[in-house]
């Protein structure tokens, strides 16, 4: 039969999703796959998060909180803590800088790669919470040294408010009725610069809720190249204040962080009224996009409970956590069983690749597994296998196990190379591996996403882990090393995975044909266990 | 690629990454506003009048409400607005109606303009009715040097002789 193909086609890369293929390849000529800051984004995100926290309470313990002596509480600090406290406050300002900056990017790269629906979209709304609450954070955070600045964009803010009818006007008189603001409002703007970074930090554990295992961390050369950066300009760049803060006086230039204090200058173009529309445009067009738009989904695992043994290799695996080990419902001697959130499912199929009842080596003449793919079932893949390598000839005689969301691995069959298309290259069991190369083949090639850009998070990763026998279900001892290898190519790769596959076929006609006395799969019983 | 090249490749990302931030952190400066101007805030938050004078209850309107609820004189809640006029020079720069707060109108009347004008010395009027009849009676004129990046408020405040030029 024919190679079960994934049922929802997959839309030709946009001009989005080739830009950013093309940022990631000049960053993965400098990092190497595994470290591209780009593929790390949110987890640098939090990174940023945590420097700019632990700065903030070290300039904290020496700041003066009130109006009047606020900014001479930095001065002082920039004065006589020198490097220590001018680093710490470049340091704070940098750190949070660089969270918008990840921030974006974070947000440009999913919006690129269409992932805010479906099983995402909480993700996806989570996020824009987070968005919101690190500006309030960070713009609140420029009032507290009460210079000039902070007179201004504090009271370009109270302006903005001002505009709606629920304040109208009163919000601003807090700034300049008087010669100074009071030291009990200055509090207030204290506890919100205290107060909305632990909400975002609330916001950003929600936002990390429907993934597993969460990467808040990125990878250790990464975390320290960046970190280092960041000290790097900290001590090259150190932060000045401006004049005190003068009520009676607007200074002729301002030294604008752009990061954080763009909607002061956006608000000078479109006016409080036009700001508003802008912001509430943006956010609701974002937040409506996972109810407005079709991701292409395979159709969500199912559990077949009697294939299953509760062993939890599904719960393990699953990157979105829409697996759940609940107790058994039939009366098989298993404490648990497998249950699908099919809301929750991506349809990766890592699932089905974890499960032990996949393995083709089952004598049953229908394979059905524990946890199976409705749109790639694995007895129809397996029968795909079995064909195709039959139909091989010539040597060497390879079989690519092909990633549905990396590069087209189809387009690469002739008369010696037969690939199979997974939902993810994860959903392959690596007992696959070894009743390809049992059936016939000399060399199997196993091709996912680039490094760590896998589609659904942990794919390539857990392929690595499964083959190398670092995970379970692990490529036995007994396969040959050499006759199996497993490649990164993007969707715009499919050059370099045919050179891989050239230099794999390069590979095992130097290793010879596979030996004879290799035993073939088992034969097929009418009957199988479950 | 050659360990060597990656090695500087990343020197450059992280060079453009530091560079982004600190350019981006402080540049291009901003000018909150034109060159040359100042800037007028009025910033109010005043009751106005009741609309309407109390009035004197009858004996007999009295005698129809509940004991705990004869109050001799029956006051309208509702205020007027309160309306401000800004002139510079005999033009006319500002032209507010601060309508008053809550559900009943009968709360302050708060109103916030900002007015870039240019820098110099300028003639200023002021003023206020916050009557029912809109009787402009409290009235203030000064003529100002205004330099540039000067702010100056325009409040109302009784207690200090009624408009104020801060």
């Amino acid at each position: 039969m024919a190679m079960n193909a994934p049922s929802l086609p997959l839309p030709a890369p946009g001009p989005a999703t080739l830009a950013v293929e093309r940022v990631d390849a000049l960053f993965d000529a400098a990092f190497g796959q595994r470290l591209n800051p780009m593929r790390h984004l949110g987890a640098l995100g939090f990174l940023f998060f945590w420097i700019c926290c632990a700065s903030g309470i070290w300039i904290y313990v020496g700041f003066d909180t009130s109006a009047t002596g606020a900014r001479e509480s930095l001065a002082a600090m920039d004065r006589n803590d020198w490097p220590l406290g001018a680093f710490a406050r470049a340091l704070h300002r940098y750190s949070a800088d660089a969270l918008v900056l990840v921030t974006a990017l974070h947000l440009a790269r999913e919006l690129s790669r269409r992932h805010y629906a479906a099983f995402r979209r909480f993700t996806w709304l989570t996020g824009l919470v987070v968005l919101v609450v690190m500006f309030a954070a960070g713009i609140g955070g420029y009032w507290l040294p009460w210079d000039q600045l902070a007179q201004w964009s504090l009271t370009a803010t109270t302006e903005w408010f001002d505009a709606l009818p629920v304040f109208d006007g009163a919000l601003t008189r807090n700034v300049i009725a008087g010669d100074q603001v009071s030291d009990r409002f200055f509090s207030l703007l204290i506890f919100l610069h205290i107060g909305l970074p632990l909400a975002m930090l609330g916001a950003m554990w929600a936002h990390v809720q429907r993934v597993s295992p969460a990467r808040t961390h990125p990878p250790g050369a990464l975390a320290w190249g960046s970190a280092a950066t960041l000290a790097l300009l900290a001590l090259a760049k150190p932060l000045s204040l401006m004049p005190p803060a003068d009520l009676a006086f607007l200074p002729a230039r301002i030294p604008l962080d752009w990061f954080y204090l763009f909607p002061h200058a956006a608000m000078a173009w479109l006016g409080p009224d036009g700001l508003w529309v802008a912001l509430a445009a943006f956010l609701v067009t974002l937040a409506a996009l996972p109810y407005a738009t079709r991701v292409p989904r395979a159709p969500a695992a199912r559990v077949s409970l009697d294939n299953c043994n509760g062993c939890a290799r599904c719960f393990a695996d699953c990157p979105y956590d829409a697996v759940v080990m609940v107790p058994r419902t039939d009366a098989r001697p298993h404490p648990r069983q497998a249950q699908v959130d099919a809301a929750l499912c991506a349809g990766c199929g890592i699932c089905t690749g974890a499960c032990p009842s996949s393995t083709p080596f089952r004598r049953g003449e229908t394979l059905t597994t524990g946890i199976d793919m409705p749109s790639a079932a694995i007895g129809a893949l397996r029968e795909s296998l079995e064909s195709r390598t039959a139909a091989l000839a010539g040597a060497p005689r390879v079989v690519v196990f092909g990633c549905r969301w990396g590069a087209p691995s189809r387009v690469l069959e002739d008369g010696s190379t037969a690939a199979i298309e997974f939902l993810c290259a994860a959903m392959a069991p690596p007992s696959f591996v070894e009743y390809a190369l049992r059936a016939g083949a000399d060399g199997v090639l196993v091709a996912g996403c680039r490094d760590g850009d896998c589609e659904f998070r942990t794919g390539t990763a857990i392929v690595a882990e499964r083959l190398a026998a670092a995970r379970m279900p692990a490529l036995r001892a007994s396969v040959p090393p050499a006759r199996v290898r497993f490649v990164h190519a993007g969707r715009t790769d499919l050059g370099a995975l045919r050179a891989h596959l050239e230099d794999f076929r390069a590979a095992l006609a130097r290793l010879g044909p596979r030996a004879a006395d290799h035993p073939p799969p088992p034969k097929r019983q009418e009957r199988h266990h479950g | 690629m050659n360990r060597a090249v990656a090695w500087g490749l990343q020197v450059v990302l992280y060079g453009a990454f530091a560079a982004t931030l600190g350019w981006f952190s402080t540049s291009p400066a901003f000018e909150p506003l034109p060159p040359g101007h100042a800037l007028i805030r009025v910033s109010l938050n005043h009751a106005g009048q009741r609309k309407a004078a109390c009035r004197t209850r009858s004996p007999e309107e009295l005698a129809k409400l509940a004991p705990n609820m004869r109050a001799a004189e029956d006051c309208p809640r509702e205020r007027a607005p309160v309306l401000v006029k800004v002139e510079l020079d005999g033009k006319s720069v500002a032209d507010i109606v601060a309508i008053p707060s809550g559900l009943s109108r009968d709360g302050a009347s708060v109103a916030y303009r900002r007015i870039p004008v240019p820098a110099g010395t300028h003639r200023i009027r002021v003023k206020l009715a916050d009557d029912a009849a809109g009787t402009f009676d409290r009235v203030r004129e000064e003529e100002m040097r205004l330099d540039p990046g000067r702010v100056l408020v325009v409040d109302f405040e009784p207690g200090k002789g009624g408009i104020v030029l801060r």
